[in-house]
């Protein structure tokens, strides 16, 4: 657990970004990063939709082009907004203690 | 009250910006974003560290809100137009809170900070000078706000509208999923409550779903229009922007946000929680 991801605990605030976890510890972690022509895109959104569809949560991007979700075990599916009209998506599976990586190109 | 009274959308900001009486106010939890950039003009208010009060678990009181108010440059006639990220979580919350120091004139920005950035709209640094005025703030509206014994009386009595994602309603996730999975309370929901995710009422945009759309929401998931109604969720931000839709969009009367929400709700002894997906 990262000192970053404490201190957000107590609000439901979206901490954007942040260094990737690699010690996923007691948690089922899906993070990644966002890039177009291989540069971060660093304004945009990262929203997880569970299994139905239904949206369960979302986060800014960060300066990175990075995204982190704590989520349950389960399959997932990451969809990411962007300015111009930009929308892509990618299905992802998490279990606890397991780091879920994304590279996401749009 | 109806849309046009409590909501603006962008190309409104962008045409009446810089007007005499007119405030924005970005609101956030995490305030890094404005420093990055905001929409000219705007001032910023932190979630935390300024309408929380430090030491209790409670709001800044009602001087402590005149101060900031103050601080910032709101005088008691301005308009005010608050915006944030998180589809507008925190800024409905700001908006719910000025309600209850008595504010007239409040609005929110139709999909707050997403849809300005994802349209491409004009975000600054700089941060604007305003004089300090003197704001008078009244006594907290109690019509709004609901406090821990009335939410166990409504059980089964009046509409409780648990607006946490289904996977915390049903107590598998004690949090929302971007934020980790640590808190001790119990998990589960307020029996009688009906699990209307917030975002079902905001598009993709995070800007609110059309009256029809959200009557048709929240009377297809059992809330009764004659019945009273208490909104929460973990810590009372997402239930504001579902108080805001329910009294603010559909004119709904009674219309209370629970702010101790399951972080206290799912730590008191000796109160029933339901588990799983039904009510």
């Amino acid at each position: 657990m990262t000192s970053d991801a404490q201190a957000t605990a107590a609000g439901c605030g979206a901490p954007a970004g942040g260094a990737p976890i690699t010690d996923a510890g007691n948690q089922a972690v899906v993070q990644g990063r966002v890039t177009k022509a291989g540069s971060p895109v660093v304004t945009g959104y990262a929203r997880l939709l569970n299994d139905d569809g239904e949206f369960v949560a979302e986060v800014p991007l960060g300066e990175d082009g990075g995204f982190r979700f704590f989520a349950a075990p389960g399959t997932w599916t990451l969809r990411v907004l962007a300015p111009g009209g930009i929308r892509a998506e990618q299905a992802v599976s998490a279990a606890i203690g397991q780091v879920s990586n994304l590279e996401v190109a749009v | 009250m109806s849309r046009a009274d409590v909501l603006v959308d962008a190309d409104w900001v962008e045409a009446h910006n810089g007007e005499p009486g007119l405030v924005l106010v970005e609101v956030d939890e995490d305030t890094s974003a404005y420093d990055k950039g905001h929409i000219r003009n705007a001032v910023k208010i932190d979630w935390k560290k300024d309408l929380q009060d430090p030491v209790r678990r409670d709001f800044v009181d009602r001087e402590g809100f005149e101060k900031l108010l103050s601080e910032r440059g709101i005088s008691n006639d301005d308009t005010v137009v608050l915006y944030g990220g998180n589809n507008n979580w925190f800024a409905a919350y700001a908006y719910w809170y000025f309600k209850l120091y008595g504010h007239q004139n409040v609005k929110l920005l139709d999909g707050g900070r997403k849809k300005w950035e994802l349209e491409s709209r004009e975000l600054v640094t700089e941060v604007p000078q305003r004089p300090a005025t003197q704001y008078h703030a009244q006594e907290q509206d109690a019509s709004l706000r609901a406090f821990r014994d009335e939410v166990v009386a409504a059980i089964g009595n009046k509409n409780l509208v648990d607006v946490r994602s289904p996977d915390e309603f049903a107590g598998r996730l004690l949090a929302p999923a971007h934020l980790p999975q640590e808190q001790a309370q119990r998990g589960g929901h307020i029996p009688s409550a009906r699990n209307i995710p917030w975002s079902k009422a905001a598009e993709e945009d995070g800007t609110f779903k059309s009256d029809d759309e959200l009557r048709t929401l929240y009377g297809d998931a059992g809330v009764d229009f004659s019945v009273d109604t208490i909104a929460y969720c973990r810590i009372g931000e997402r239930s504001a922007h579902t108080w805001f839709v329910l009294r603010e969009l559909l004119g709904q009367p009674n219309v209370k946000n629970y702010d101790g929400s399951w972080t206290e709700y799912g730590s008191l002894v000796g109160v029933p929680i339901k588990t799983g997906d039904e009510s």
